[in-house]
């Protein structure tokens, strides 16, 4: 039971996508009650989904969502967690934490119980270190510091946009993967939180992920994916290459490790492969994309980024298949609709 | 563990000897140094004979070793303190080498037993890296891990590893300032990890508990940087740093793989950080004007193996860092005579 008040009590929001229940949210009542909660209920706007007593909350459906945003809606995906970031749209809080239905709290190697978002919050808090690797992965961490070598003019670091954790028991493989490894389960803590380098990308899971809405908000869009998209399970995906780039753009960091929580639910491997099945493929066009991707310096924002980006994909991915031109227009719809909801962070 | 089918007489322990009495040193580390050969390169500055406990199958070099190789001339090759352990690395015929200072001894896991470094460095040298694309899930063949979704399936073979680098659990390899700062901070977190380090992202190679495919990568482990005070502590040296450096060029440009992380060793207190404080600042400000460099240079396509990278690199160091100090520029004609020397001791 923590003494002291919660971190960031008042400036952050947790973001939950579910189209089922929230029963998760009993185990993890300790240390998310404190915090205001934005639910995004996917699929059927009709049904109710209950939210457990105590918490302060606000709930969109999609009726909401379609209200709100008019025509622009379209750029947010039905039935799919990729809705969640309608969630980080309308939050009016700097710091945005995001989490699955499906995963609970943790414990670790002594047994203690995981308090994922304390965890996220600090590493949000303390800078990032893109720019050379420490070999003892993050340096502002108690009982650590940078290396004999470590260049004193990059020790003061950036500041951190991203916080990415992981999964203890299933872990997030894709659909191939698990059909050949159906029972293997991550069942290796590894207590560590390090920067991601700039320069290189990662495969951004939106499971267990906490970000700076004021760094980096507008780049979080999860893109187009589930009903009536030709691909699902690459919203996270898109998200993390196009904030990647952005962050390594504009000197913001991105943090991957620390915390764990407990993955419970694996998903339908055969489900699964019919969803990510283009994007296998698509992934080696997209990849080289993104790597080779430059940004202006006139785009100083991530607004501007953004759009500068959008416009890449449409030029160069367009040739791919059509869904990339849909998916660059709706990048723009997305920014435009950010804009109109959050008018004192236009640029 | 991972199948790795290597032969023990493909690898060499080389061992730089800085103190004279290597026989608590090699007794802690025997069950796991007795398989392989090893090579033991005393300090040419170090006096008298060493003492070597038996039952070891070992090459020793001294300073008379040394000089009938190199030759004894005042501008010749210098292998004094941390540098002698590169002349075992020359007299090495094997494909892989593992490297650990002489005051680091086995680290033991969770359970108190001793970690076996020198298996988990030949696992890391003999499964592939991947630098191309984080794997957040970190080494993807490791038992118990894969690589995760959206991992592109066309980098999932990877590519040769190079380059491994341990870690220390106790007396971490801090600089003089942070440890004199913050004297009682010692490294107890074990982090159970390996992961390949980007392409294109430098990083301070510690030659403490490190290993390389002396194949691949061997010319490019060379004894180039002395600072004008270097000293006998690693607080007092930044040599590693900068070969480490340079391998990471030549692994980047290769298309080979860098890793970090397990296996660690357990550092055992040695030196004064305030005393070497007075002597590492030179190199501390010198690997200031170095990492932009490291982290611009670019090679040719011409340069197809560690040899050629190793040339091109130091005549990029003349050019480019040598008008800034007298340190780079002997540190590129040592460069480009350790390749001569290699070259000439390869065709012997």
């Amino acid at each position: 039971m923590a003494a002291a008040a919660p971190p960031l009590k008042d400036e952050l929001d947790i973001v939950i996508p579910t189209i089922r229940n929230l029963d998760f949210l009993e185990m993890w009542r300790p240390f998310f009650q404190p915090y205001h909660l934005i639910i995004v209920q996917d699929g059927d706007p009709s049904k109710t989904i209950k939210v457990p007593d105590g918490f302060d909350y606000e709930l969109y459906n999609r009726n909401d969502i379609n209200k709100i945003l008019g025509p622009r809606s379209s750029c947010i995906s039905f039935k799919d967690s990729a809705c969640r970031c309608f969630g980080y749209m309308v939050s009016k809080k700097k710091y945005i934490f995001t989490i699955d239905d499906d995963c609970f709290v943790a414990n670790d190697p002594s047994g203690k119980q995981i308090n994922a978002l304390e965890q996220h919050i600090k590493n949000l808090l303390c800078p990032s270190t893109p720019l050379f690797f420490n070999t003892l992965y993050d340096p502002f961490r108690e009982g650590a510091d940078f290396v004999r070598g470590y260049p004193f003019s990059l020790r003061e670091g950036v500041p951190t946009a991203v916080s990415h954790g992981l999964w203890l028991n299933i872990p997030d493989y894709d659909a191939p993967t698990q059909l050949v490894k159906p029972r293997e389960r991550n069942s290796r803590y590894v207590d560590a939180v390090l920067t991601i380098p700039k320069g290189t990308l990662f495969p951004m899971c939106g499971m267990n992920l906490a970000f700076d809405r004021d760094l980096i908000g507008p780049a979080m869009y999860f893109g187009l994916m589930g009903d009536g998209q030709p691909i699902g399970r690459y919203d996270d995906m898109w998200a993390g290459w196009c904030i990647k780039v952005i962050c390594d753009h504009l000197g913001l960091g991105v943090k991957t490790g620390l915390p764990y929580i407990w993955h419970s639910k694996a998903s339908n491997p055969f489900v699964n492969l019919k969803k990510e099945y283009k994007g296998i493929f698509w992934q080696e066009e997209i990849i080289p994309f993104f790597q080779s991707a430059t940004l202006s310096k006139d785009s100083t924002t991530v607004q501007k980024c953004y759009l500068e980006l959008s416009k890449q994909v449409e030029e160069k991915l367009g040739k791919v298949d059509p869904y990339f031109v849909k998916l660059a227009d709706a990048m723009e719809t997305w920014i435009q609709a950010w804009d109109e909801l959050n008018p004192t962070k236009a640029n | 563990m991972s199948q790795f089918t290597i032969k023990d007489d493909e690898v060499d322990i080389v061992i730089g000897a800085l103190q004279p009495d290597l026989t608590s040193f090699m007794e802690q580390w025997r069950p796991f140094f007795s398989r392989f050969h090893l090579i033991i390169v005393q300090d040419p500055d170090l006096k008298g004979e060493l003492k070597i406990p038996e039952g070891f199958n070992l090459n020793l070099y001294t300073k008379s070793d040394i000089d009938k190789v190199v030759g004894s001339s005042s501008n010749a090759i210098s292998f004094s303190g941390y540098s002698c352990r590169y002349f075992g690395y020359l007299m090495s015929r094997n494909k892989y080498i593992i490297s650990i200072d002489d005051d680091c001894i086995p680290a033991k896991n969770s359970n108190g037993e001793p970690i076996d470094a020198i298996s988990q460095h030949i696992i890391n040298l003999t499964t592939p890296a991947t630098p191309f694309f984080f794997n957040t899930l970190y080494d993807p063949f490791c038992e118990g891990a894969d690589f995760v979704r959206g991992y592109p399936f066309s980098l999932r073979s990877g590519v040769e590893c190079g380059l491994s680098c341990g870690l220390w659990l106790n007396l971490a390899d801090y600089d003089a300032p942070t440890q004199s700062l913050k004297p009682d901070l010692k490294n107890s977190r074990y982090v159970d990890a390996v992961l390949t380090v980007p392409a294109r992202t430098m990083l301070p190679v510690s030659g403490i508990n490190i290993s390389f495919n002396n194949e691949l990568v061997g010319p490019a482990l060379l004894p180039a940087f002395r600072l004008a005070k270097e000293g006998k502590v690693r607080w007092e040296t930044v040599e590693d740093i900068w070969t480490g450096m340079c391998v990471k060029v030549v692994c980047d440009h290769l298309r080979l793989g860098v890793k970090s992380g397990l296996p660690y060793v357990w550092r055992q207190e040695r030196g004064n950080a305030v005393e070497s404080l007075k002597k590492e600042w030179e190199g501390v400000k010198l690997m200031e004007d170095v990492v932009p460099f490291f982290q611009s240079v670019r090679l040719s396509e011409s340069a197809v193996t560690a040899e050629d990278c190793v040339v091109e690199i130091a005549s990029s160091v003349k050019e480019h860092l040598g008008p800034l100090n007298p340190t780079f520029d002997r540190a590129a004609e040592t460069m480009v005579e350790w390749i001569k020397l290699w070259k000439r001791v390869r065709a012997n």
